[in-house]
C-alpha cells in the first residue's frame, strides 16, 4: 500500500506586514497508514505552520514541493474539502464564535462532510444523541453543547471540545497542535484516550507536541524533530524520552 | 391594459441566487395615470368607494405635502425623485371585490405560491389544532400592488372578535374606528414621506383586538410590489385595547427592474392599559443589481403608541433588501410602566444603503426600552445606525439599554452609529453600548477546517452575530429570516 500521506520538499512562506518570511524549507514526511507520528521540535522551527499548511489556510504560500493525501493532491484542495477527505486540525488556539451554539455547529459540521462523503445526514434527534454520549466519554460538562463555540470556555474545555469535534468527525487522518499544552494530567489523558478511541488500521496522527507527558498516554510509532523548517531527524520513541531529558540544543548542533 | 414583460423563465435564467423573488405576474392591471394632483386623489378615494371625511383627509395631507421637502439629514444618496412620473393607483382588474380565494385571479394564488405564502392552510382551516410548541395557524392579508387580495382566516378571528381586513375596507365598515385612530400616532404632517403617504396610501392592513382578548394566531401581511412604476403606499393601522395582545408579521418582496421603484408606507400601532402588541418585519425588497441600478426606495414611518398603563411594543425587523432603507421604527412610551422593545438586523451588500434605527420617546413615569441593533455591511455598501432615546421630564425612573453591533465583511463597505440620547430627567438610567467587528479569517478557516464551505461559515457567523435578534422572532419566521441572510450575503466573501 502506497504512504497514507506523503511531504515532498515542502516549502511555504508567509507575508507578514509586507515582508515575505520563508517557514517550512523542504519538509519531508511518510506517515504510513494506522500510525500516529509526533513533531517536536523548538518554538518557531515550522511545526503549527506546517499544520496550517496542511489544513489549507490561505495566508501561507506554497512555494515548492508536494503533499499527497490517500494518493490525492491535497494542496489543491479547498480547506472544506480537506476536512470531508478526512483530514482534521485540532487548533492549537481554538476561535470563538459568539452567538453560535456547539451543538447546532457540530451538527453543521458533522452533517457538510457526511454530505460530502457521501453519507445520510443526521437529524437534530440522532445527533444530539450522539453528541452526549462522545461529551460524556469525554467529560465534558453537559452544558457545553448548549454554550457559544468556545466564548467563555476555559483553555482545557476548548481543548476538550476540539476531541470532541474530532471524535464526531471521524477524520482518518488528525493533526494535533499543541493539544495538550496548558492541560492539567486529567485532561491530558482525555485528550489522549480521545485519539486513542479513532486509532485504527486506516487511522492515522500527526501530534505536535512539546512534552514526554501526553506521549505516555499516546504510545507512538515514530518521532521527528523539526528545527530551522525542516525534519532534521527521526526515530522511534525513544526519541522522545531523550529529548525530554536532553533538550534540543544537542540535536540541534549535530544537525547544523 | 397588460403589464407584463418579463416571464418567470426569463428572469430565472438570471441565477436563483441574484435574487430569488424577481418574477412579474402577466394580470391585467388597472392603472391610473402618472403623477399626482387633487384629481388622482379623488379618483384613488372613490375607486375606493371612500366615505367624504376621508378623501377630505387625504386632500388636507396632499396640501401639507405639497409645502413639504422630502428629508436630507439621512446618510443616504439618491438621485431626486420625480413624483410626477409615478404611478398612484395600479389595481389587479377583476369584477367586484373578491369574496373568497376560489374567486381570486389564478395568476395571482400562483404568485403566492412563489413567494411560498400559506394562503391554503387546508389543515389547519379544517379545525387541527397545533399542539404545544407546534407552529401556530397564521393568518395572511395579502397586498398586491395596491388592493388587498384575499385575507384568510377572518372566520376563525371574527369569532374571537379580532377584525383583519384591509384598510380601505375597515374606512368602510368600521369608519368610527378608523377615524378615531388614523393619524392619532403619525400625523400626515408628520414628515414628507407620511403626508405623501396619507395622500395616496391605496391599501393596507386594518387590526383590532377588542379588550381582553389574546389574537388568536399570528397575523401576517406579505406586500408584494409587482407593476412597473408604481409606488407601494400601504397604511397599516393596528388598534389593541385593553389586556389584548397581538402578534403581526408583514413581509415583502418586489419583481426585479432597471428602475427604482417607491415605497413609502406608515404604521401606527395603539396600545391600551395591559395591552401588547409584537410587530415583526422581514423585509427583502428587491435591493438593485450589483451595480446599484434598480432596486426599491423604502421610506417607511412606523410608529407605535403606547398609550395605556404596563403597555408594550415590540418592534423586530430583519431588513435585507431595498436599494435604499430609510426607516426608524419607534415607540412613544405615554402609559405608566409601558414598555418599548426594538430588535433589528439590518444586512446590507453590494451598493444599498441603509439609515435605519429607533426613536423611544419615554414620557411616562417608570417606562423602559431595549433597543438592540445588528448591522451587517458587505460589499461597497453604507449601513447607518440612527437612533433617538429621550426622557421626558415627567418620567422619573425610565430606564433604556441601547446595544449597536456591526459587523463588517470586506474593505468596501461602511457602519456608522449615530445615537442621539436627550434625558431631561434625573432620575432615568441611559445605557449604550456599541461594538464593531469583522468577520475574521481565523474564525472563516476553522469553520472550513470543520468541513463548512465559506458561505455557511459567513451564515453560520452571521446568524450567531443576529442571534440576540432573530430569537425575537415568530418561531417560523426566524428560519426564513435565517436563510435570508445567507442569501443576501451570498458572493460577499472570497
Amino acid at each position: 500500500m502506497s504512504q497514507f500521506l506523503e511531504i515532498s520538499g515542502l516549502n511555504a512562506r508567509i507575508d507578514a506586514d509586507g515582508q515575505e518570511k520563508q517557514i517550512l524549507r523542504g519538509v519531508d514526511l511518510s506517515i504510513p497508514p494506522g500510525e500516529v507520528h509526533v513533531i517536536m521540535g523548538p518554538n518557531g522551527s515550522g511545526k503549527s505552520t506546517l499544520s496550517y499548511v496542511l489544513a489549507g489556510r490561505e495566508d501561507y504560500e506554497v512555494t515548492a514541493g508536494s503533499v499527497l493525501f490517500k494518493g490525492q493532491d491535497l494542496l489543491a484542495m479547498a480547506p472544506e474539502e480537506r476536512a470531508a477527505a478526512g483530514l482534521f486540525l485540532a487548533f492549537q488556539s481554538p476561535v470563538e464564535l459568539p452567538g453560535v451554539n456547539n451543538a447546532n455547529f457540530l451538527r453543521t459540521a458533522v452533517n457538510a462532510v457526511r454530505r460530502a462523503r457521501g453519507q445520510e445526514e443526521l437529524d437534530a434527534v440522532a445527533f444530539l444523541k450522539l453528541a452526549r454520549e462522545a461529551a460524556k466519554t469525554l467529560s465534558m460538562a453537559p452544558d457545553m453543547l448548549k454554550r457559544n463555540v468556545n466564548v467563555g470556555f476555559s483553555g482545557g474545555e476548548k481543548k476538550r471540545n476540539e476531541v470532541l469535534q474530532m471524535t464526531l468527525l471521524q477524520p482518518s487522518f488528525a493533526i494535533l497542535d499543541e493539544t495538550d499544552s496548558g492541560l492539567d494530567v486529567d485532561a491530558l489523558r482525555v485528550v489522549a484516550e480521545g485519539v486513542n478511541r479513532l486509532r485504527a488500521p486506516t487511522f492515522s496522527a500527526l501530534v505536535i507536541t512539546h512534552h514526554q507527558k501526553l506521549l505516555d498516554y499516546l504510545v507512538p510509532d515514530r518521532i521527528h524533530v523539526m528545527a530551522r523548517g525542516r525534519i532534521i531527524l527521526s526515530g522511534g520513541p525513544e526519541l522522545a524520552r531523550q529529548i525530554d531529558q536532553e533538550g534540543y540544543a544537542k540535536f540541534l548542533s549535530e544537525a547544523a | 391594459m397588460p403589464v407584463a414583460t418579463e416571464t418567470k423563465e426569463a428572469v430565472e435564467k438570471l441565477g436563483q441566487s441574484t435574487y430569488k423573488w424577481g418574477f412579474e405576474t402577466d394580470i391585467e392591471m388597472d392603472l391610473a395615470p402618472k403623477g399626482l394632483n387633487e384629481d388622482i386623489i379623488r379618483l384613488i378615494s372613490s375607486r375606493k368607494e371612500e366615505p367624504g371625511w376621508m378623501l377630505e383627509w387625504r386632500l388636507a395631507a396632499f396640501r401639507t405635502w405639497q409645502s413639504m421637502e422630502d428629508p436630507k439629514w439621512a446618510k443616504v444618496s439618491y438621485p431626486p425623485i420625480d413624483y410626477q412620473d409615478i404611478h398612484y393607483y395600479a389595481a389587479p382588474r377583476s369584477k367586484a371585490g373578491p369574496k373568497s380565494l376560489d374567486e381570486v385571479d389564478p395568476a395571482l394564488l400562483k404568485t403566492y405560491e412563489k413567494l411560498g405564502i400559506p394562503l391554503h392552510e387546508q389543515a389547519l382551516l379544517a379545525g387541527v389544532e397545533p399542539g404545544e410548541g407546534e407552529r401556530l395557524p397564521v393568518a395572511v392579508d395579502a397586498v398586491f400592488d395596491s388592493v388587498s387580495v384575499a385575507t384568510t382566516f377572518r372566520k376563525t378571528l371574527a369569532e374571537a372578535g379580532v377584525i383583519f381586513c384591509p384598510i380601505s375596507e375597515a374606512i368602510r365598515e368600521h369608519p368610527d374606528l378608523v377615524r378615531r385612530y388614523l393619524g392619532s400616532v403619525v400625523p400626515a404632517g408628520d414628515n414628507f414621506y407620511s403626508a405623501l403617504n396619507s395622500a395616496v396610501f391605496t391599501d393596507g392592513s386594518f387590526v383590532y383586538v377588542p379588550k381582553g382578548v389574546r389574537c388568536p394566531m399570528e397575523l401576517s401581511t406579505y406586500f408584494r410590489i409587482n407593476a412597473r412604476n408604481t409606488g407601494q403606499f400601504e397604511r397599516t393601522l393596528i388598534v389593541v385595547e385593553e389586556g389584548a395582545s397581538v402578534s403581526y408579521l408583514e413581509g415583502c418582496t418586489a419583481p426585479m427592474r432597471d428602475e427604482n421603484q417607491l415605497h413609502a408606507a406608515v404604521v401606527e400601532l395603539v396600545a391600551m392599559d395591559d395591552a401588547s402588541i409584537k410587530y415583526s418585519t422581514v423585509q427583502n425588497w428587491y435591493p438593485g443589481d450589483e451595480e446599484g441600478r434598480g432596486g426599491i426606495y423604502n421610506f417607511v414611518t412606523k410608529r407605535g403608541a403606547c398609550r395605556g398603563a404596563r403597555s408594550k411594543i415590540s418592534w423586530t425587523q430583519v431588513e435585507t433588501g431595498s436599494a435604499i432603507t430609510w426607516k426608524y421604527p419607534s415607540c412613544i412610551l405615554q402609559g405608566e410602566g409601558s414598555v418599548g422593545e426594538f430588535y433589528s438586523v439590518a444586512v446590507t451588500n453590494n451598493c444599498q444603503q441603509a439609515d435605519t434605527g429607533t426613536k423611544m420617546i419615554h414620557l411616562g413615569r417608570n417606562t423602559r426600552s431595549t433597543i438592540i441593533a445588528k448591522t451587517i455591511s458587505a460589499g461597497r455598501s453604507d449601513s447607518t445606525y440612527r437612533g433617538l432615546v429621550r426622557v421626558q421630564p415627567k418620567a422619573s425612573g425610565a430606564r433604556n439599554f441601547t446595544q449597536c453591533d456591526s459587523l463588517l465583511i470586506g474593505d468596501k463597505c461602511g457602519a456608522h452609529t449615530v445615537p442621539y440620547i436627550e434625558c431631561r430627567n434625573m432620575a432615568a438610567r441611559v445605557e449604550h453600548e456599541a461594538t464593531t467587528s469583522k468577520i475574521s479569517e481565523d474564525q472563516l478557516f476553522y469553520c472550513r477546517q470543520r468541513g463548512l464551505s465559506e458561505e455557511d461559515a459567513v451564515g453560520l457567523i452571521v446568524n450567531g452575530f443576529c442571534r440576540d435578534v432573530l430569537k425575537e422572532l415568530p418561531m417560523e419566521f426566524a428560519v426564513e429570516a435565517q436563510k435570508l441572510l445567507q442569501i443576501s450575503l451570498e458572493g460577499s466573501v472570497g
